[in-house]
């Protein structure tokens, strides 16, 4: 991969044609045309500017969240967060618009942040440089919707989740609108989740093709390409010689050792293409990047984002829910609706509330579960963040019997949710939020620290 | 945003659903509560064990298998099984953790079996990669080698080979590797 040239290290201001250059999303906004909903669309001054006042969050702040970024503050968006724990390598800067070659080690989030800003005036971009898993459910309540580029799995699913436990139905703006994006190569998807409504990123996991991974016995005697070399020195080299305690992907002296390692492998069976940048993307799993389909894809999550915060023009959601797109053979695109499963275990078993009496045990609790209507219950297993009580396997079924004989209030707390599972239920299973009909103490506590609290 | 409120109050009155009250609490994740179903179905003959080191991880346990028959029994296997908050998008990671003569574990521990890897998929369970494990030792596969020697002992002479095995389960040498000693 050569290195694009880089043109210039400062930030071109605003240009003076301000005041145009919302003309034409204007016109858009203040004038009814032939898809617009008569009993949502409004084009009141208030309306109008309601878009000024929406707090957006964009999770991501690469290849797709540069994009979005700059998309959303030429949509008329203004108060955008993004959020991305990510530094920026050198590797990022053919596509990753935003970041300048003076940005390599720099925080993604807060590089595109500043530069968005600079560019667009008027518009507020506050960038959290973590996990999106530090954050806690109050910050992500603050937004009218959320809009991921991501490229892991793993973080759409918490992200997800997160989302779905957030709608809480005595209040409306816990209902977060999710617009996923996700590029891979030539292919895409842009996809309009509204929690606990629509089929959300858990129903839709068969969506994702596994990495296609190699059989580990090829790797170990019979490589063909240079990337089973590279997996042979990740994945046995380095478990065998273990040359430093705990891999990490980031730091070069590790991918060092692995590159080290793979090239001597495949010069051994003659393989040629080992190189420095290629163990990097083995080594972290990085899916190959292509701009012009980051930008179409982000620009699909963008209208649909100003659709469903303007009401100007119907969007994906409700009916159609998923565009997928392909370059690979020419063009295609297909927009569908995927459905909702009722035995997802996000959104198709939300957590019910379920009245309990904590002076109850386990064992008369299962009991009680087994008379519940929805439940019918042969041989339920129940779990809160820690195991109450497995039937199976044997080991852990013994482990946990004697919690039997104690009482609900000592084993979990008031508002704590539980999943149970039950062979006889065959796919559902139920999660329930309990609450406590009334106020327990512990006798244990109260013999062994005084406090009734 | 109103729009998509009214969806949501219609499918209420539509589902008829208790609503939950109170401070949210812990949660019970996605993975965590696959893992369960999982477990709660597992039925394990006698020839196999499982193992938690804490009873409220179910995300770490160990396996361990005694083949009743084949070249393998009177052994006893240990395995060790790591499952990420990604299951069952991503399989778990199954470990031997003795060093054992098989031509499809390696001298790590790594197990070649192909629904851990290149076949996994997230409607398979715990129990068909217990099952996978179980077959490993009832009829070991030459044809997809991860200890090569052991293979290629196995493809060319299977009396030597089964000999080779039970000299290893017993703690001898073998082609100048030393094996744990892993009878019951
Ligand atoms: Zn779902």
């Amino acid at each position: 991969m050569s290195q694009p040239l880089m043109v210039s290290a400062t930030i071109p201001g605003p240009s003076p044609a301000m005041a145009s250059r919302w003309q034409y999303l204007d016109n858009v906004r203040r004038h009814t045309g032939p898809f617009t909903d008569p009993d949502m669309f409004d084009t009141s001054e208030a309306a109008v500017a309601q878009i000024e006042k929406m707090k957006i969050l964009v999770i991501g702040a690469g290849g797709l969240g540069c994009e979005i970024l700059k998309n959303l503050a030429l949509s008329g968006f203004k108060q955008i967060h993004v959020i991305d724990m990510d530094t920026i390598d050198v590797s990022n800067l053919n596509r990753q618009f935003l970041f300048r070659q003076s940005d390599v080690g720099k925080s993604k989030a807060e590089c595109a942040a500043k530069f968005v800003e600079k560019r667009v005036k008027g518009v507020s971009i506050t960038p959290h440089n973590c996990k999106i898993q530090d954050k806690d459910e109050d910050f992500y309540m603050q937004f009218t919707l959320v809009i991921c580029g991501l490229d892991s799995i793993e973080a759409r699913r918490w992200i997800n989740s997160t989302l779905v436990d957030l709608v809480d139905e005595e209040n409306q703006d816990s209902l977060k609108p999710l617009i996923d994006g996700g590029t891979e190569g030539f292919k895409g998807q842009s996809r309009v989740i509204y929690p606990t409504i629509t089929s959300c990123i858990e129903c839709q996991l068969d969506m994702h093709a596994p990495r296609a991974a190699v059989p580990l016995c090829t790797l170990a005697t019979i490589p063909r390409q240079p990337e089973h070399c590279i997996e042979w020195a990740h994945i046995m080299a380095w478990e065998q010689e273990k040359p430093f305690p705990k891999l990490d992907n980031d730091d070069p002296e590790h991918i060092t050792w692995l590159y080290k390692k793979a090239l001597a492998r495949a010069q051994e069976f003659n393989i040629p293409g080992v190189t420095y940048s290629l163990t990097q993307g083995v080594v972290k799993n990085i899916i190959p990047a292509i701009a012009s389909t980051n930008a179409i894809i982000a620009a699909s999550c963008c209208n649909e984002a100003f659709k469903i915060a303007t009401n100007t023009n119907p969007s994906l959601g409700a009916q159609e829910n998923y565009m997928m797109y392909s370059g690979n053979d020419s063009i295609y695109t297909y927009t569908f609706k995927h459905e909702k499963k009722d035995d997802c275990p996000v959104c198709g078993n939300l957590a019910r509330g379920l009245d309990v009496d904590p002076n109850l045990t386990l064992q008369e609790f299962i009991d009680s579960l087994a008379a519940r209507p929805e439940a019918q219950l042969k041989k339920p297993s129940i779990r809160a963040q820690k195991t109450l009580y497995m039937q199976s396997p044997e080991s852990l079924r013994l482990q946990t019997a004697p919690n039997l004989d104690k009482k609900i209030g000592d084993l979990v707390s008031n508002g704590d949710e539980i999943g149970v599972t039950d062979p006889s239920l065959g796919r559902v299973d139920f999660k329930y939020k309990l609450r406590f009909t009334s106020d327990f103490v512990s006798k244990d506590k109260l013999t062994t620290n005084g406090d009734a609290n | 945003m109103l729009k998509i409120w009214s969806m949501k109050q219609k499918q209420q009155q539509d589902a008829n659903a208790d609503a939950a009250a109170g401070t949210r609490k812990k949660k019970v994740t996605a993975a965590q509560l696959r893992v369960q179903k999982d477990l709660s179905e597992l039925a394990l003959p006698s020839t196999m064990k499982t193992e938690f080191p804490d009873p409220d991880d179910i995300l770490n346990f160990n396996l361990s298998i005694e083949p009743d028959e084949g070249m393998y029994k009177g052994g006893r296997f240990h395995f060790t099984f790591v499952i990420s908050q990604n299951f069952p998008h991503e399989a778990p990671k199954v470990k031997c953790t003795q060093k054992i003569y098989h031509p499809n574990i390696d001298l790590e521990g790594n197990v070649c079996l192909n629904i851990l890897r290149e076949d996994w998929k997230p409607v398979l369970n715990l129990n068909a990669i217990i099952v996978g494990l179980q077959f490993l030792f009832l009829e070991p596969n030459a044809s997809d080698p991860l200890n090569k020697e052991a293979a290629e002992d196995l493809r060319s002479n299977r009396e030597g080979f089964k000999r080779n095995v039970r000299s290893s389960m017993g703690g001898g040498t073998v082609k100048n590797q030393t094996f744990e000693r892993v009878l019951k």
